[in-house]
């Protein structure tokens, strides 16, 4: 959650500032697709299955277990998971995600990387 | 293309996929072999195996006129559709359908919240919105209603609560279908039909009251195929002030018999109104009561005993090293002096059981902090998630990640003696079929009255393993129906096996479904086998 405020208001102040281009709106709706499908399972804190998975795969060779954190991934691979799944992560139908939402996504995760936005606290009910 | 429904001619097939794509848009309607694909059930036990069930196409519509045009192109053509709402049914079939040949209806896209109440504590939605979808809206509006959640936050309202599915929070509210009230449906004909005060135009009730006049059908589109569901009310939980929580042990192996029939009492008088949590209190996970500890070398010696763990010596462990045998872990959810209160009362009355203790646990005012709330079970309070597919994934501890699991459930008395026997029958029928499993599993207490054992089968993608599994599943659902215990739901691999289990008086209960069956649905076009019912277009495979 901390992430999608922080991260979407580093967008939305980049669109500001600099007027909308294609590519950062494709990277807006990306981030969005993520949030909503991925996140979930590969968001940053406790409880994130997807994340745990990775770190623990990763672990050897040193590379993150945040899907967001990565510097490697081609749209290829991402496409691959979205549609193939991987242990217990199922593949995703195109009504969940479409094929322009994995286009989204790919191009979201191998958006050459910012630095880190300020974090903004959320509140959160109950 | 892979596979055609059973009887449909390539011509007639080509003719009725046409039709989908001028009901709902080219877009809509998915025939490729990639696309089929996505239909699969990710957790299939029989996963590239002759027995695995797959779609033929899928349709996916957006309202409830292009649900109504699909089904009647369907009876033009004598097509099997089987309807998903999201399609996550994952331990249980995924998106899949019964009958090889089927095409899926992806009801994904109608996924309109149409009403939250929250003074009247209801919500009225169509299939496809998830619990992340509701969840979300009443926090956006601030109403000032909870959700009852299962563990995975992306299944949806509806198509948990029609295959019976189940949450963390009060009593009133877990038990999915239980809290549905009203139903719109189209009909195996075509016809769109409304539940219960649904049936009366104007009604002011529809999501209030259960019942409508004469005999009540909704039962029948939960777990059943005689029509596709396009809108259901579920009944929400008022937000309430407070929590508290407590955990109390006891010390003898058959301590649990007092102690469930206690629970039970404070359970059904209301007193403790959130989701009791039974724990074998000398195992690695403590089952359900809370966390339990790793064992020492010498209780995992008595743990692991060839033939089986020997309650004597694991008593004198738990005596000799100050440990609980049983825990029961309550939970108490409304006003702050209320929940306090009743607590005070279960524990009092709990002491009553010779050398029991209770310990308080966490009590919260609502709502939660951030902080608090990455601490928590999140869907004891309402929030969904995903953190309950940790099992079986890749881990540091587990690096032979699954490619999933099939859930076992049969339902259980919910007595301390239901746990005992079933406890020992089914750790012995599971190592003689082959798939062992923990000698004290509990059962769950979702359902306020009865246990439910939830033990899952890895599926590994290696034929071999999963044919035995599959055999071994099997072999257990005779077993447990042996001894009266019988599943709650399952995969549709296993469906007619289960619904053989349910026999009495020469299967009157399946014969008079499909009975009906032929009545409602002559073109035996929906979800045909959908637990164990079919028809005479698509009668059942005998092997
Ligand atoms: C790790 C894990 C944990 C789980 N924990 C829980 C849990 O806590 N509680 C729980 O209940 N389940 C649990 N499940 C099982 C399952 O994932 C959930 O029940 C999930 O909500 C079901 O998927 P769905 O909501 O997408 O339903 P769907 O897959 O859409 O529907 C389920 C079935 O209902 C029928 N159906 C669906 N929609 C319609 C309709 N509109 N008209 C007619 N029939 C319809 C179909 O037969 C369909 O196959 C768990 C699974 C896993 C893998």
């Amino acid at each position: 959650m901390r992430i999608t405020f922080s991260l979407v208001f580093g967008l939305v102040v980049l669109l500001w500032a600099g007027g909308a281009s294609a590519q950062e709106a494709a990277l807006q709706k990306g981030k969005q697709v993520y949030d909503y499908w991925c996140a979930t399972c590969h968001g940053e804190g406790p409880g994130k299955p997807g994340t745990t998975a990775l770190a623990a795969k990763y672990k050897e060779s040193g590379l993150p277990g945040l899907l967001e954190a990565r510097t490697n991934l081609t749209p290829q691979s991402v496409r691959f998971f979205i549609r193939n799944g991987a242990s217990i992560m199922p593949f995703f139908r195109k009504t969940e995600v479409s094929d322009a939402d994995v286009d989204a996504i790919a191009a979201y995760l191998t958006r050459p990387k910012p630095a880190a936005p300020p974090v903004a606290p959320q509140a959160v009910r109950p | 293309m892979a596979v055609l429904p059973p009887g449909v001619s390539q011509r007639d097939f080509s003719a009725a996929i046409a039709q989908f794509q001028s009901a709902v848009g080219k877009d809509w309607v998915f025939t490729s072999d990639p696309d089929v694909a996505l239909y699969r059930d990710a957790y299939s036990p029989a996963w590239g195996q002759a027995e695995e069930r797959l779609a033929s196409a899928a349709v996916a519509p957006d309202s409830t006129e292009q649900v109504q045009q699909i089904v009647r192109t369907a009876n033009i053509y004598k097509i099997p559709l089987f309807p998903i709402s999201t399609g996550k049914n994952l331990g249980y079939g995924g998106s899949a359908p019964n009958l090889s040949g089927s095409v899926v209806v992806d009801l994904k896209r109608m996924n309109r919240i149409l009403e939250v109440d929250d003074v009247r504590h209801y919500a009225l939605v169509e299939p496809g919105v998830a619990y992340f979808d509701l969840y979300r809206h009443i926090q956006e509006k601030k109403l000032n209603v909870w959700i009852d959640t299962p563990d995975p936050g992306w299944g949806s309202v509806m198509g948990n609560a029609l295959d019976h599915g189940v949450g963390y929070t009060t009593s009133q509210f877990r038990n999915h279908f239980d809290a549905h009230c009203g139903m719109e449906v189209v009909l195996a004909n075509g016809e769109v039909m409304r539940t219960g005060l649904g049936a009366v135009p104007g009604s002011k009730t529809w999501q209030d009251y259960k019942y409508g006049f004469g005999p009540t059908v909704d039962g029948l589109f939960a777990q059943g195929n005689y029509g596709i569901v396009t809108k259901m009310g579920i009944w929400l939980m008022p937000a309430p002030e407070a929590y508290t929580s407590g955990t109390v042990s006891v010390a003898k192996h058959d301590d649990l018999i007092r102690l469930v029939e206690m629970v039970n009492y404070l359970e059904n008088l209301g007193i403790s109104n959130g989701m009791p949590g039974f724990g074998f209190a000398l195992g690695a996970g403590g089952g359900r009561g809370g966390p339990g500890v790793q064992p020492d070398a010498q209780l995992a010696a008595l743990l692991g005993r060839e033939g089986g763990p020997d309650i004597a010596e694991l008593e004198r462990y738990a005596a000799a090293n100050n440990r609980a045998f049983w825990t029961c872990r309550l939970q108490f959810y409304g006003p702050k002096t209320v929940v306090a209160a009743q607590w005070e009362y279960a524990k009092s009355r709990l002491a009553a059981i010779p050398g029991s203790r209770a310990t308080d646990g966490p009590s919260y005012d609502f709502p939660l902090t951030p902080e608090q709330l990455a601490r928590v079970q999140q869907v004891a309070f309402g929030v969904p998630n995903m953190s309950i597919f940790s099992i079986g994934a890749r881990t540091e501890r587990n690096p032979t990640p699954s490619s999933g699991h099939v859930w076992f459930s049969p339902i259980i008395p919910r007595t301390g003696e239901g746990i005992l026997e079933s406890q020992k029958v089914l750790w012995q029928a599971g190592r003689d079929a082959g798939i062992p499993f923990n000698r004290f599993a509990m059962p769950a207490t979702y359902y306020s009255r009865a246990f439910i054992y939830i033990i899952g089968i890895p599926i590994t993608r290696n034929v071999e393993t999963d044919r035995k599994n599959r055999d071994g599943f099997r072999q257990l659902i005779k077993v447990a129906a042996e001894h009266g215990w019988v599943e709650y739901r399952t995969a549709p691999l296993y469906q007619d096996n289960v619904m053989d289990t349910y026999s009495f008086n020469n299967h009157a209960l399946r014969r008079f479904c499909e009975t009906m069956k032929e009545a409602v649905d002559p073109n035996g076009i929906m979800a045909p086998g959908r637990s164990g019912i079919w028809s005479k277009r698509h009668p059942r495979a005998r092997a």
